[in-house]
């Protein structure tokens, strides 16, 4: 069970680095779809038994992080009808190579960190702590709104991966986490598509510059 | 059971706006639900509920601190809302009436959380709530506000998540079961996994610091503040960071219970000074007068943190500054909410002689600028003395210099700003625009009556409030 899990967070990590090098938009969105449905069916390995809750739970983040989101983010795109060349502020080499030793600073950190016994030699934690740092570096470093939004879902989907500790013991909290699946809902559907794009008729954030000292 | 109403009462309310079919009335709901949830609070403060330990909602001692504060400051700012909206008749506010109703069931449920997952959930549906009335305006620089406030807090709110589940893996090495309210983290106490509390301390600090607005997680703040309506404003600084410096205090008592509460008050005191001091030196540089009451709010949210760091006595002056601070915020969102839009501009570029269009909306502004600066007799200056007071007693003389030194750097760009725009002749444009705005009674008793309750509770402190403060003191600092 042990190597499936691991092999699953192992190209969950893969797949930040594909998506901190994608140059195109379609390809990055594809890229946190595919890591949002790779998280999703990871509960199933973990509890091994299948009851109807932990089946709700796997396919609602399946749906929701791999088609849902997905599926707003190509609407906004095409609604908003931009480019679909990223046009970073952090180069796509120097954010791979931020990702890549922020991963080993995470692989390196969590060894430090106590673990229960039924955890140890997993790679959740790495994974999740990977998981944040790429996303802090897609939020920063890219300036279109929408790659903003895939860098807070791979932030979103490490602090998933955590949670993944925690299942058995307090269900309730972690699928509280799905609240931050309806934050990203409410990014989308309320301000990118209607309004940054109407008001300023661009998705580019840095035209969000009036409000300034 | 009542202290649930607390909740209840304002979703009823919220499901009802929604409903009502008549824009020209439904604002009535506001004060309506307002009027009914103070007394529903002031009758808990008064006579408090028995809260069992395993309760995940209860008025308990820290609730029964803050909350009323908050229930007084929403209670006015409803009155008020009822005159801002028929000023605003043009714009369709079935959303604004509704989601402002929603946000005080969810202040209620926030504050009175005793389980780390449940105070989650309530703060970020606030977050998320808070989302229509920030932009209710329409305008671009609106929207720019609210995708950046969108962004911040919501990467604020993630990290607190993180921290939450950080804090509850913590538990489970001392054979916790995932019972996750606070009386059960605290009672575990040293059994808590240290790294494990440390980590959940840093991200659980930065996650509800954000929410709170303490520098440098502050940069949502002076965006929304400056775009968002006068009320709402008012409601966020006094309700929506109060949820969140409640949260902080709850947390700090767990990470304290685990044995390492002397870094959490270094690292309250730090990230408190630093927040003072951020704000007061883009106080001394804005030039937009309701962008300078959200450094403002900056630096009482940092007051708050430094008062939390110092100890029995300080967490008590920090409780008193919670409802000083509220009240007379309030009095000065609404007033420079009445400016702003008898001014048609916010800039102290364009905006002058608000003493000539304005009297009385300029007379409550200076008022409530001596206030928030702390000058006798307004509450704010009691509450920050008994801060002063706690801090040497238990020896941060150092601290206390530099926190003086912020409040004085604070009065400099405060009053800067506010004489700039009360003091001279308006612009011959402005007179015309400014004949439109009347001031009515309906906008300028609410912030003189909170500016009135500002006085009172600094001058005639009631022994009931005292005694509250102090059982939640004895809450957060057992066997103290």
């Amino acid at each position: 069970m042990n190597t499936n899990l691991n092999l699953l967070i192992g190209l969950a990590m893969g797949l930040n680095l594909i998506a901190l090098g994608s140059s195109r938009l379609p390809s990055l969105i594809r890229a946190v779809s595919l890591q949002g449905m790779v998280l999703g069916v990871m509960p199933l390995l973990i509890e091994g038994v299948a009851d109807w809750r932990l089946i709700l739970v796997v396919v609602a983040t399946v749906v929701g992080k791999g088609f849902v989101i997905p599926a707003l983010l190509r609407r906004a795109m095409r609604a908003a009808n931009i480019e679909r060349e990223l046009d970073p502020l952090i180069g796509f080499v120097p954010s791979l190579l931020l990702g890549a030793g922020g991963t080993i600073v995470a692989v390196a950190f969590a060894s430090v960190l106590p673990l229960l016994p039924e955890h140890a030699g997993l790679l959740l934690v790495p994974g999740a702590l990977a998981s944040v740092l790429t996303g802090f570096i897609l939020l920063i470093g890219r300036v279109k709104a929408i790659s903003q939004v895939c860098g807070y879902l791979i932030l979103e989907n490490g602090i998933y991966l955590f949670g993944l500790l925690l299942i058995r013991s307090t269900p309730l909290l972690v699928e509280a986490g799905v609240l931050l699946d309806v934050t990203v809902g409410v990014f989308v559907i309320g301000i990118i598509v209607d309004r940054i794009q109407r008001a300023f008729d661009s998705l580019d954030t840095r035209k969000l510059t009036i409000l300034r000292e | 059971m009542t202290a649930y109403l607390l909740i209840i009462l304002p979703l009823v309310g919220a499901v009802v706006a929604a409903a009502w079919p008549d824009n020209r009335t439904r604002p009535w709901l506001l004060p309506v639900v307002g009027v009914g949830h103070a007394l529903l609070c002031f009758w808990l403060l008064v006579f408090p509920p028995e809260v069992s330990t395993t309760a995940w909602l209860g008025f308990d001692p820290l609730a029964r601190a803050v909350l009323p504060a908050v229930s007084l400051l929403y209670m006015v700012c409803a009155v008020y809302g009822v005159s801002y909206l028929k000023v605003r008749a043009e714009r369709p506010n079935r959303v604004f009436v509704s989601v402002l109703l929603a946000v005080l069931g969810l202040l209620s449920a926030g504050h009175m959380s005793r389980h780390l997952g449940l105070l989650w959930i309530a703060t970020e549906a606030v977050t998320l709530a808070a989302v229509p009335l920030l932009h209710f305006n329409g305008t671009p620089r609106a929207f720019e506000a609210t995708w950046k406030y969108l962004l911040v807090g919501g990467t604020g709110i993630a990290l607190s998540l993180l921290g939450s589940f950080c804090l509850g893996y913590a538990s489970l090495h001392s054979g916790g079961t995932g019972d996750l309210t606070f009386a059960t983290l605290m009672a575990q106490g040293a059994g808590l996994s240290r790294p494990w509390v440390l980590i959940a301390w840093v991200l659980l600090l930065v996650g509800y610091g954000t929410k709170m607005g303490l520098a440098p997680m502050h940069t949502w703040k002076p965006d929304a503040y400056g775009e968002a309506p006068g009320l709402v404003g008012a409601i966020l600084a006094g309700g929506v960071t109060t949820v969140a410096f409640t949260a902080i205090l709850r947390v700090r008592a767990v990470v304290s219970a685990a044995g390492e509460g002397g870094i959490a008050d270094r690292t309250l005191l730090a990230i408190g000074l630093f927040s003072m001091l951020v704000a007061a030196l883009f106080l001394l540089g804005t030039r937009d007068f309701k962008r300078m009451l959200a450094y403002s709010s900056v630096e009482h949210m940092g007051i708050l943190s430094i008062g939390a760091a110092l100890g029995g006595a300080g967490l008590w002056a920090a409780l008193f500054h919670v409802w000083t601070n509220s009240l007379t915020k309030g009095a000065l969102f609404l007033s420079a909410g009445n400016i702003r839009r008898a001014a048609g501009s916010a800039s102290m570029d364009a905006v002058r002689g608000m003493t000539v269009l304005t009297p009385r909306s300029a007379a409550i502004f200076i008022a409530g600028m001596f206030a928030v600066t702390a000058c006798p007799p307004f509450g704010p200056f009691f509450s920050e003395l008994a801060l002063v007071r706690a801090g040497f007693a238990s020896g941060h003389g150092l601290a206390i210099t530099l926190f003086l030194g912020c409040l004085l750097f604070a009065f400099f760009g405060i009053t800067r700003v506010a004489f700039g725009i009360v003091d001279g002749r308006p612009r011959p444009a402005m007179r015309t625009e400014g004949r439109r705005f009347v001031e009515t009674a309906g906008v300028i008793l609410p912030p003189l009556a909170l500016l009135g309750i500002s006085v009172w509770l600094g001058l005639f402190t009631p022994p009931l409030l005292r005694e509250v403060w102090q059982a939640a003191v004895t809450q957060l600092y057992p066997g103290s």
